[in-house]
């Protein structure tokens, strides 16, 4: 290869990574439009955590037909990747296959790669099947229609074309490589376990062509392996990224545990104070922004929760398991978290027109992408926290949101007004005196 | 049969200059709901055959404002929380059990913070512990080789990660436990929390407490075993609607214990 090939080849590296940076500043940005909250604490437990649920896939495995197809594409991923970096090199420097100089390792490395691609192949044309064919009902649900439904198909065909690339090349470096006598820099190198088997489509083909073929192989891949890495940030498929950071930054309470809200605090404990002077002049900070209660669009949200928006990759594991959504009702945690994703998109693509400020579009989390009728029909019974193999939790979107509905609007069914009425008026949701509360000990 | 239950109340024990070794938390549907108002009888029954010396807040208690908070209500429920901690501090409890796991999650989880630091157990665990420490001893007796299953409140398991105590319970009464097909982490919900015990469900196509209660039916069961007053409440509606309450009980877990005893 020339040295221009060796300059394009640099520029497209440049090229590719440079974009994906860009667009994981805007991640990083959208996400820290989020409120703050304090994740700092307990690192060992959170790295365990990390380590158990994103690296070890521990939750993924409970379902385990899927867990074990979905193991196969993550190990295949990350063991493949090492072999981007002898194409680094190779494509930098003109060199061939220059990890070769490990000898037996490499023939043991090229080979478990392949074995890998091959795997990660037949993983997931059966991923293809489930969704397409079988129809499972969780990639059947109305909640994919139109763009996730194709871009979840669109990953599977990536995957399908980098794979078949791999072992394409390899079949034709092989064939250079067996040639009697040794062809350019295509000496011996590597042990190609399925490969081998695609040879003989080369047989007949003139040395040019397979080399020809060998190099657009190569390229396509490299090419491809970039798409794919830009593509990530415009998909669902950012967990292979964020599952790390959103295992490690999880809520680690216990999962009954709701945060106590500290603006609320202050305003109750301060009415509860019989030295509080109601009149007393609050200190006045001129910058303060109001406080509001609750969620109503993406920035009122923690960061956290944002987060866990862009890690979400649509799996569905939530919604199958929430007892709403199997009674046909209108909640969907899945939808719930594609929602906060998508509107937290369009306001960073607001920022974006906008200079780098938010001009408000009069559209908001709630109403325009998430309705009430959803938020009422939780039982914030945990299921789709419990389900969720990264850690993701739909249920404290929820929660805020119904905070904001019933602390800024008022707008709680009328049922669970009277319910509410009932404990601030004698200290239970039904109405009984407090009085009668011990009569039950008497009663035959 | 006129029964004397033995319920000092934590002002009663203060005048004699008593601390009991456990507060009874009796709940809002415990004291005023007519199902679960057996519950609590139950549970008391035990308690006062293995001499515990318990006392509960009779009219000082109030709701601990979990419903409220599931509805969003974060004032009210911090209002609530706020004067149950004034009570329980004044009476320095250190120790409360409950037969509630929504009280229990509440006053476990959400009160410390605000001031409120206890020691609060489930109902279940408590009974348990009674056993492990010989001061109650059962025998199966009406319950032995019955088929019990146990129906796990999200707030007890999932919440909580409590799924032993309650069937280490069953298992004592030499009943048969038979396990539903989503059981303990996988449990699925009765459809009365989050505040949806106060309120109709969404429109849907199914009750979520008929969808639980055909979990159960599926195992085959004498019993429903339940460790919460709303659950209850939810797989009583879900079998009756079945028309099988001539065939499956649904009880508590102290009530199980209880029955056993012939308390």
């Amino acid at each position: 290869m020339g040295i221009l090939a060796n300059i394009f080849f640099a520029l497209l590296l440049i090229i590719g990574f440079g974009y994906f940076t860009i667009n994981v500043k805007k991640l990083i940005r959208n996400i820290k439009l989020g409120q703050d909250v304090n994740r700092s604490d307990n690192s060992s437990e959170r790295w365990k955590n990390m380590a158990m649920i994103a690296l070890g896939q521990s939750k993924m495995v409970k379902r385990p037909v899927s867990g074990f197809l979905h193991i196969i594409v993550y190990v295949g991923f990350v063991i493949i990747n090492i072999e981007l970096l002898e194409i680094i090199i190779d494509g930098l420097f003109s060199t061939h296959r220059v990890f070769k100089f490990m000898g037996g390792l490499y023939d043991v490395l090229i080979g478990s790669f392949e074995i890998l691609a091959f795997l990660v192949l037949v993983a997931v044309i059966i991923f293809w099947i489930r969704r397409n064919v079988t129809k499972l009902k969780r990639f059947a649900s109305s909640d994919l229609n139109g763009k996730p439904r194709n871009d979840a198909n669109y990953i599977l065909y990536f995957e399908v074309v980098l794979m078949s690339l791999f072992l394409l090349m390899n079949a034709a470096d092989l064939h250079l490589q067996n040639l009697p006598e040794v062809f350019g820099h295509y000496e011996k190198a590597g042990s190609f376990p399925i490969s081998q088997f695609l040879t003989p489509i080369f047989d007949g083909m003139s040395t040019q062509l397979v080399f020809m073929l060998e190099r657009t192989f190569w390229w396509l891949h490299i090419i491809g392996i970039l798409i794919f890495l830009n593509y990530l940030y415009f998909s669902k498929h950012l967990h292979i990224l964020l599952a790390f950071p959103n295992t490690y930054f999880a809520d680690l309470n216990a999962k009954g545990k709701f945060d106590n809200l500290e603006s609320v605090t202050k305003e109750v404990k301060l009415m509860m104070d019989p030295n509080a002077d109601p009149f007393a002049a609050q200190p006045v900070d001129e910058n303060a922004v109001p406080s509001k209660f609750g969620a109503s669009d993406v920035m009122d949200l923690n960061w956290v929760q944002l987060l866990n928006a862009y890690t979400c990759t649509e799996c569905g594991r939530c919604t199958s398991a929430c007892p709403a959504n199997q009674t046909g009702k209108k909640l969907s945690p899945r939808k719930i978290m594609m929602d906060t994703r998508d509107r937290l998109e369009e306001v960073g693509r607001n920022i974006d027109k906008n200079k780098g400020v938010f001009v408000p579009d009069n559209v908001s989390l709630l109403n325009n992408y998430i309705t009430a009728e959803e938020l009422w029909a939780c039982t914030s019974c945990n299921a789709c926290v419990e389900e969720c193999p990264v850690n993701i939790s739909p249920l404290s979107i929820i929660m805020d949101m119904r905070r904001f509905l019933v602390m800024e609007e008022s707008a709680a069914p009328q049922s669970l007004n009277a319910m509410m009425t009932n404990i601030e008026n004698n200290g239970a949701p039904w109405q009984y005196n407090q009085m009668d509360r011990l009569n039950w000990k008497d009663e035959q | 049969m006129s029964e004397v239950l033995n319920v000092p109340t934590m002002a009663e024990m203060l005048a004699q200059g008593k601390q009991p070794e456990v507060l009874f938390w009796v709940g809002c549907a415990g004291s005023f709901d007519d199902r679960a108002k057996r519950i609590t009888k139950a549970f008391v029954r035990i308690l006062n055959r293995a001499n515990v010396e318990f006392a509960v807040l009779g009219t000082e208690e109030s709701c601990t404002g979990d419903p409220a908070k599931r509805a969003g209500n974060e004032f009210l429920f911090q209002m609530q929380a706020m004067m149950n901690i004034e009570v329980l501090n004044a009476y320095e409890a250190k120790k409360i059990v409950t037969a509630c796991p929504h009280c229990f999650n509440t006053l476990k989880n959400e009160y410390p913070e605000l001031g409120g630091k206890y020691e609060v157990i489930h109902h279940t665990e408590f009974l348990k512990s009674l056993l492990d420490s010989g001061r109650l001893t059962i025998e199966g007796g009406q319950f032995k080789g019955k088929r019990i299953t146990f129906h796990d409140p999200c707030y007890l398991g999932r919440a909580n990660n409590i799924y032993e105590a309650p069937r280490d319970l069953i298992q004592k009464l030499d009943a048969e436990l038979v396990e539903m097909k989503r059981s303990k982490a996988n449990g699925l919900c009765c459809g009365a929390g989050g505040a949806q015990m106060f309120k109709d469900a969404e429109k849907g196509n199914k009750e979520i407490n008929i969808e639980r209660t055909e979990d159960a039916l599926e195992t085959k069961p004498d019993i429903i075993a339940a460790g919460c007053p709303f659950c209850n409440t939810m797989m009583t509606d879900g079998v009756k609607n079945k028309e099988k309450e001539a065939e499956v009980k649904v009880l508590d877990i102290a009530e199980l214990i209880a029955n056993a005893q012939d308390l």
